[in-house]
């Protein structure tokens, strides 16, 4: 078989981006749970608090470690596979990612030291102040990324000349249409991601009756974010579909299985198997009307179908079609969960329903698979198109030897199904080996209640040596 | 002053502190085969675990500021140099990961141990040879993006030289940071490293004057060779100064930004030899420069962030300034 080096480069695309995506959907939203915690800790001084900052702030460090070390990859990975679209959009990409850098990357990681191992060298509100500063890195290093992946979704404010993208409009291109959408959706997303890991935990340990205060606490506080998360996602996400019906009506066609050049009351299908070749779907299960209903608000409303473009138009349509089911179904299980939860809560069942915990245990990855589905409909969904509309993907590879882009993927695909085992494995270590208890806590809070601990110490010892 | 110049010094200066940042801490990884007890490689990478992550970050920078404004150059030099890129990528990977588990794992530590000292040597390694490789020039069209030059005598000269000197400034960290026995023998090794590095610094230079006619004119032309002759003077002072503070294990902090200093008067050769290219007799800072309207967007980040940046690095350092001790700190 003849290798494909442009193939090759965009599999190896997806591969490292979705690899690194796992990462941050936890980071973002965990770095807010923790900062909310220490706060709290601060205010109340419940040692509950502490313990719950203390507990996630080490699965919170591998997985940003995680984040980091395949981040790097992808912003390098511009240049050395896609070059011409290097090239030819730098000028509109390449400063929203410098920005990235200088306000986020840098916050994150210089209060990042202070945050993991400084909680004996500043005092409580020093370090207070650390963990706060890399949750907002972390939400400014998703604002920034999001503005550059939704300027190639919905591109606006630039001109081409000479073939380059240069830009018309800095405040165009940073709001372009599809931002603010896919912004607040995403930030729902990865605190989603957190509640439900932060729910499912806490959720066994109470199955296991360990930790049982701490683990109330969690649970209690992730099913609150949930009730107001959840459902709050899903509108988003409706207001969300709408403008990407709006701007990429192909896209939508693709995730509603819509094949007739327009159709009127479309069926929300539940299920279906979409068949490119014959342009229609298979084992079509559909409640009709309301995917017209729900993407035009009219009851017989029209909707542009895959067949008004030419078939190397289309995105892969099953793969957007399932991923789409997949990410919505997610939603909907999480706001019955939300639900079911807030109505024990109300008959005061809530710690000790052994089916909802369960239910939060089974959970626990679903905010994950979800964030990686929906990034799926978007991204597969814009095929062909590179920048939607204007750059095909094919066009702009590198020119390179089909070998090296399959050794580098091998290499990527190797140590990448490693270290997921890696940190599959060191996570389930943490989660059994739990929280620290009361009286390391104690030594802790003796170092943080008395800034500079450590570095007294450290005098000391120096006096020492010297007096030897 | 022009932007595109601007733009040209602060990747400069990008590079630079990435060299020196994230020099020293893979050089701790490089050194990692002459330290062998686990007490000793606890310390060492306790010295630097809060840090690396800010470090790393810098070339990150560097690969943003040749993307945003140079992007012709950026996509000619990443494409090119594919095959090394991509090793120093995984090679930083596994390094990277192994500051989180080694420290929590058991039987699995000295696979960690061996992780970091291998990804941190080759990444070293791999930006070597990349340097070797831009100073060589990449090639010109398509057809030459499938060369090898990145794996020439010349580049691999350049790689060699870039570990040693990495593990030079490890030493001078490790000086500064540890006491009794690690501070014993990291002097002991900076001081053979210090005649390495020079000897290196030497036989780069005068390979590439001998096989780059262009930088060889640039040098002896005029009275060109007077007024550049401070650098390779002030090397010469730079290492003897070193060489005799590590003897004497005097001077801890002033070694290590000596060694620093190494380091800049290297780069700042290598600027006097190439400037204006960016690749070398293809693509001058201007020809690669983006379009105003970006330069310009970038321009305010760029004065309010990177001050504001240094200064809260510096703040991090601070904070874990001292050397590090037995006890655990920490989360
Ligand atoms: C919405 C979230 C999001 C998305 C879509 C992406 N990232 Fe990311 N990235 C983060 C959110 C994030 C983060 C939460 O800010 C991380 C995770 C851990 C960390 O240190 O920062 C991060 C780390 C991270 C790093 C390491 C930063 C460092 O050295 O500290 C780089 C270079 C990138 N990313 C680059 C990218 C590129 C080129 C992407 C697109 C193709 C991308 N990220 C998608
Ligand atoms: C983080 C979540 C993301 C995920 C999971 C993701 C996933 C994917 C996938 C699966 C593809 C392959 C589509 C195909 O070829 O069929 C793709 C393509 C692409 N995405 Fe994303 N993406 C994400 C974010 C981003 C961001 C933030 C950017 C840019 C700033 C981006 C830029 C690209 C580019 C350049 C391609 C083209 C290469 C290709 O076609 O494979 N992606 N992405
Ligand atoms: C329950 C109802 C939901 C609806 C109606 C919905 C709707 C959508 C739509 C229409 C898109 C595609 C945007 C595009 O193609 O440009 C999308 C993308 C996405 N979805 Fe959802 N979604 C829902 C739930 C969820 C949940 C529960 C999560 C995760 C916890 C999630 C995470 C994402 C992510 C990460 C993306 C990609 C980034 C973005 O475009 O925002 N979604 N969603």
């Amino acid at each position: 078989m003849e290798l494909d080096a442009a193939l090759l480069s965009r599999v190896q695309f997806a591969l490292t981006v979705s690899f690194h995506i796992l990462f941050p959907s936890v980071t973002i939203g965990l770095a807010t749970f923790i900062a909310v915690w220490e706060g709290l800790w601060l205010k109340t001084r419940n040692p509950v608090y502490l313990q719950l900052a203390k507990f996630w702030i080490k699965p919170f460090a591998i997985t940003f470690g995680m984040g980091v070390v395949s981040g790097i990859v992808l912003s390098y990975e511009f240049g050395t596979n896609f070059s011409e679209f290097s090239r030819i959009t730098g000028p509109v990409l390449g400063p929203l990612m410098a920005y990235e850098v200088l306000t986020a990357f840098f916050l994150e990681a210089g209060f990042l030291g202070v945050m993991l191992f400084g909680w004996q060298r500043v005092s409580e509100k020093l370090h207070f102040f650390a963990t706060v500063v890399v949750a907002l890195g972390t939400w400014l290093s998703a604002f920034w990324i999001i503005v550059a992946n939704s300027w190639m979704q919905t591109p606006a404010g630039y001109e081409v000349v000479d073939g380059v993208y240069q830009v018309a409009s800095w405040s165009e291109v940073i709001f372009n249409p599809s931002m603010p959408y896919r912004l607040a959706h995403m930030l729902l997303a990865t605190l989603l991601t957190a509640t439900f890991l932060i729910a499912g935990i806490c959720a066994w340990y109470l199955l296991r009756q360990r930790h049982q205060p701490m683990a109330r606490k969690g649970l209690s506080m992730a099913l609150w974010a949930a009730l107001a998360l959840a459902p709050l996602q899903a509108l988003v996400g409706d207001f969300h579909g709408l403008n990407v019906k709006e701007h990429q009506p192909i896209k939508v066609a693709a995730m509603e299985g819509i094949w007739p050049e327009t159709e009127k009351g479309a069926p929300l299908l539940v299920f279906a198997i979409p068949d490119m070749e014959n342009e229609t779907n298979h084992f079509e299960i559909g409640i009709p009307h309301l995917a017209s209903l729900i993407l035009a608000h009219e009851f017989n409303g029209e909707l542009q179908g895959l067949k008004s473009v030419a078939p190397e138009d289309r995105p892969p349509v099953p793969v957007v079609f399932f991923s789409f089911r997949i990410m919505v179904g997610i939603g909907v299980l999480m706001i019955a969960l939300a639900f079911y939860a807030y109505w024990l809560r109300r008959k005061d069942r809530m710690f000790t329903d052994r089916r909802l915990l369960r239910a939060c245990v089974a959970l626990t990855p679903a905010g994950v698979i979800a964030t990686v589905s929906g990034w799926y409909v978007v991204e597969v969904g814009r095929q062909p198109w590179l920048v939607n509309g204007l750059i095909r993907t094919v066009d702009v590879v590198s020119p390179l030897p089909a070998e090296r882009v399959l050794f580098s993927l091998t290499l990527f695909a190797v140590t990448y199904s490693l270290l997921l085992c890696v940190y599959l494995y060191f996570m389930a270590k943490l989660i059994r080996k739990g929280a620290p208890d009361a009286s390391t806590l104690k030594d802790q809070v003796f170092g943080t209640q008395t800034p500079g601990y450590a570095k007294a110490w450290v005098k000391r010892f120096e006096q020492l040596e010297k007096a030897h | 002053m022009e932007l595109a110049f601007f733009y040209f010094l602060l990747l400069g200066f990008a590079i630079l502190m990435y060299v020196v940042l994230d020099g020293f801490d893979l050089g701790i990884g490089i050194l990692y085969p002459w330290f062998e007890q686990e007490q000793q490689r606890d310390q060492m990478m306790r010295s630097i675990s809060h840090v690396w992550d800010g470090n790393e970050t810098w070339l990150v920078f560097g690969g943003v500021i040749l993307f945003g404004a140079f992007p012709a150059a950026y996509s000619a030099i990443l494409s090119t140099l594919y095959v090394p890129i991509m090793i120093m990528l995984i090679a930083l990977i596994f390094r990277g990961v192994a500051f989180e588990y080694r420290f929590k794992a058991h039987r699995s530590k000295v696979w960690w141990d061996r992780a970091f000292a291998i990804g941190s040597t080759v990444a070293a390694f791999c930006q070597g040879l990349m340097l070797g490789a831009v100073v060589q020039g990449v090639p010109a069209d398509a057809i030459e993006a499938s060369s090898l030059n990145w794996l020439s005598p010349f580049a691999i000269l350049t790689a060699f030289s870039v570990m040693v000197g990495y593990a030079l400034l490890a030493c001078c960290y490790l000086h500064m940071k540890s006491r009794g026995a690690i501070r014993f023998r990291a002097a002991k090794l900076g001081r053979v490293l210090v005649v390495a590095v020079m000897v290196a610094m030497f036989l780069v230079s005068v390979w590439t004057l001998a096989a780059e006619p262009e930088i060889r004119a640039r040098w002896f032309s005029g009275y060109n060779l007077l007024l550049l002759s401070p650098l390779p003077l002030m090397s010469l002072w730079v290492g003897q100064r070193l060489l005799r503070d590590l003897g004497r294990h005097r001077n801890e902090q002033l070694s290590f930004f000596l060694a620093a200093a190494l380091f800049v008067l290297g780069l700042a050769g290598l600027v006097v030899g190439l400037f204006p290219y960016l690749v070398p007799r293809q693509l001058t800072i201007w020809q690669a420069q983006a379009p105003a309207s970006s330069l310009e967007f970038m321009l305010p980040g760029v004065l309010i962030f990177v001050p504001l940046i240094c200064a809260y690095t510096l703040w991090g350092y601070r904070i874990f300034s001292g050397k590090v001790e037995d006890f655990e700190e920490g989360y």
